[in-house]
């Protein structure tokens, strides 16, 4: 089974996060950069099918030349190969735009089974495998904590609010993962020796066939018009309990008018 | 006036529609005249149209049909793509559930629009407001190209009823092999809970890693009872095995953003501010001062929680 797993390269959720105030995107160049997280499960399951059912597990990753650090993190995992789309035109794009950079790369590789993150850490917009379902026509298994390949069955459960729905679907078709899915493993020493020697292609929009007026920030289907830090909270009040910490907290509580 | 249509969230349970549908029919009054969209099994329209109409909904589209429960949201996209086609809309307000922003980016490629995820507000222009960065960044941002699509966060916008004729119009469903691809075979609850939804409760008490057990989150939840509050969990509460994964607030979990926020034993990592960082009224209680909560915190409680939070869950008790 011949797998390509998403990869995003996302600025660290642990530490400052800013937009460039030159033109409203994420300020990549001067952020600590790591692998998206939830990535990092989709990976993991890509690994375990890849063990019980044999195939090759590719990663591919739409974003700037300083994402091979996210790539070689994956290739370090296990992955056997990867895919890097990198073009100055693509800074700046939308979600339907990024979809249909993924979406025509995808279409130059063969693969049963395509495995994303359920959401990035930081536009958080949660829809990537959705749009690319739809552009290319495959099934998408959505939000899945638990993934069974049965020949070319493929049975997810999909996590919701107090339980999981059963879907099913034939392959090829696109699973995403939620961090309930697995627990990633940490490269060994081995595996992050063997992937500096692994293979990472290149292309560019131009080898994908996409025109670079398509994409970018100029003719993105959304635009951000402006932003601003939130305005800071006033000073709270802090008490110490010297037995009488649950009598202030309901004290407050009462001035609220919540209880 | 111009026509916005509302695509309604249906409790899962039968029991009317989800408060996120109401939010959005408000929110989608500052755009033009809403028009509700009923999509389900035959039967889920009649369960819906009295609050609809309370809700201001001039008209309310009804496709029914078992094949749209049968499959994965992409049947959703494809009726309310063909009738974004028919009627065409000034915009279109989803609820910004998963299957919501599943349904919106479909709905954008479908009929090459483009969309917004998690938007907190409209405004009458079009612009939306998103909050980026765990709450840290807000940011305002407008749809360029086609028929703008937004998914509305819940608790953002206060449901506020206003009288609609609600006029009801069948649509017809024919659902493509292309969407028939995801079939759903079941639907399993695994945690029936008498408390409030969390997303959609006032009052959220919270516990995390500092309730050092399973056993101890009985503490929350005594607090949480004497408020009429929903539960939830910081995520090492969660991977510790203390309370289940679906009530986990933060980054990778629910967002919340209730009229109180009461946080214990959680020290307010950026994760998980992320998930209560717009909450009206955060409380803390920490044994550690400079617990980062309390940056956040309108009120904290420097102490131990086995001891404050007991004795204030008798004390609300006794207020009744
Ligand atoms: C704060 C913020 C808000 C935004 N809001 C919107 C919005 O409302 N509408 C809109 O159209 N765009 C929006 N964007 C832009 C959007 O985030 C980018 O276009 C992004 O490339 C795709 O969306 P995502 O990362 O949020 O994807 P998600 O759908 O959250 O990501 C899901 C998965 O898709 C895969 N994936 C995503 N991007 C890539 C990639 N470049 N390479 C490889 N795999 C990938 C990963 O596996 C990831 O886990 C926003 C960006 C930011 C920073
Ligand atoms: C990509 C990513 C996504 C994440 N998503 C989430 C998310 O969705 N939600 C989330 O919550 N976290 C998330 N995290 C994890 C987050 O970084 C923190 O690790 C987590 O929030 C810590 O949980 P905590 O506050 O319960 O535990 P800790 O940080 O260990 O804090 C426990 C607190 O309890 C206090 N305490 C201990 N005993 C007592 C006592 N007896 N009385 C009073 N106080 C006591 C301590 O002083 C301490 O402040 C994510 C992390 C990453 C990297």
């Amino acid at each position: 089974m011949n797998i390509v797993v998403l990869v995003k390269q996302v600025p660290d959720s642990g530490s400052e996060r800013a937009l460039d105030s030159s033109d409203n995107t994420v300020a990549r160049a001067s952020a600590d950069n790591v692998i998206n997280e939830m990535d990092e499960y989709a990976i993991e399951e890509a690994l375990t099918v890849k063990e019980s059912q044999g195939g090759e597990v590719t990663v591919l990753t739409v974003g700037p030349a300083g994402a091979t650090d996210a790539i070689r993190k994956a290739l370090s995992m296990g992955a056997d190969k990867a895919v890097h789309v990198t073009d100055d035109a693509i800074h700046g794009s939308c979600a339907v735009q990024t979809s249909a950079v993924i979406a025509a790369a995808l279409a130059q590789m063969e693969y049963d089974l395509v495995i994303c993150g359920a959401e990035s850490t930081d536009g958080q917009v949660s829809v990537m495998p959705a749009l690319l379902s739809e552009r290319l026509g495959v099934p998408h298994l959505s939000g899945a904590r638990k993934l069974t390949v049965e020949g070319s069955t493929l049975k997810v459960e999909r996590q919701t609010d107090g339980g999981f729905w059963a879907l099913e679907a034939q392959t090829p078709a696109i699973v995403s993962t939620w961090d309930t899915i697995n627990e990633p493993r940490y490269p060994s020493f081995k595996g992050i020796m063997a992937a500096k020697k692994k293979p990472v292609e290149t292309k560019s929009l131009a080898d994908l066939g996409v025109d670079a007026g398509s994409v970018g920030l100029a003719t993105a289907t959304s635009q951000v018009l402006d932003f601003a830090g939130r305005p800071p909270k006033g000073e709270g009040v802090k008490v110490t309990d010297e037995g009488d910490g649950a009598e202030k907290l309901v004290g407050y509580l009462a001035a609220q008018k919540i209880v | 006036m111009a026509e916005v249509l509302v695509l309604v969230e249906v409790a899962p349970d039968g029991s009317g529609v989800r408060k996120t549908t109401l939010e959005a029919l408000t929110a989608a009054r500052a755009l033009g005249e809403p028009s509700a969209v009923v999509l389900g099994a035959p039967g889920t329209a009649a369960t819906v149209k009295d609050a609809l109409a309370e809700y201001g909904a001039a008209k309310v589209y009804v496709g029914e049909s078992d094949e749209i429960d049968a499959y994965l949201v992409a049947p959703k996209a494809e009726v309310l793509a063909q009738l974004v086609a028919d009627k065409a809309p000034a915009a279109v307000v989803i609820p910004s559930t998963p299957e919501g922003k599943e349904v919106a980016g479909r709905l954008a490629i479908k009929t090459g629009s483009g969309f917004l995820t998690d938007v907190t507000e409209i405004a009458a222009d079009g612009t939306a407001t998103q909050v980026a960065f765990a709450g840290a960044t807000i940011v305002h941002s407008k749809v360029t190209t086609g028929t703008p699509i937004y998914t509305l966060r819940g608790n953002s916008v206060t449901p506020e009823p206003a009288a609609g004729a609600a006029e009801e119009e069948a649509i017809t469903v024919s659902i493509s092999d292309a969407a028939k691809q995801t079939r759903v075979v079941d639907r399993v609850v695994e945690q029936k809970s008498d408390r409030p939804e969390l997303t959609e409760a006032a009052i959220v008490v919270s516990g995390g890693r500092g309730v050092a057990s399973a056993e101890n989150f009985s503490v929350i939840e005594g607090l949480a009872d004497s408020l009429g509050a929903a539960v939830g969990a910081s995520r090492a509460a969660v991977d510790s095995g203390f309370y289940p994964h679906s009530f986990q607030v933060g980054q990778t979990g629910k967002t919340v953003s209730p009229q109180l926020y009461i946080a214990v034993g959680i020290s307010g990592a950026i994760q998980h501010r992320a998930g209560m960082q717009t909450s009206k009224n955060i409380v803390a209680v920490n044994k550690d001062p400079e617990a980062p909560i309390f940056e956040l915190a309108d009120f904290g409680v420097v102490g131990d929680l086995n001891t404050v939070v007991p004795a204030a869950t008798q004390q609300i008790t006794a207020r009744k």
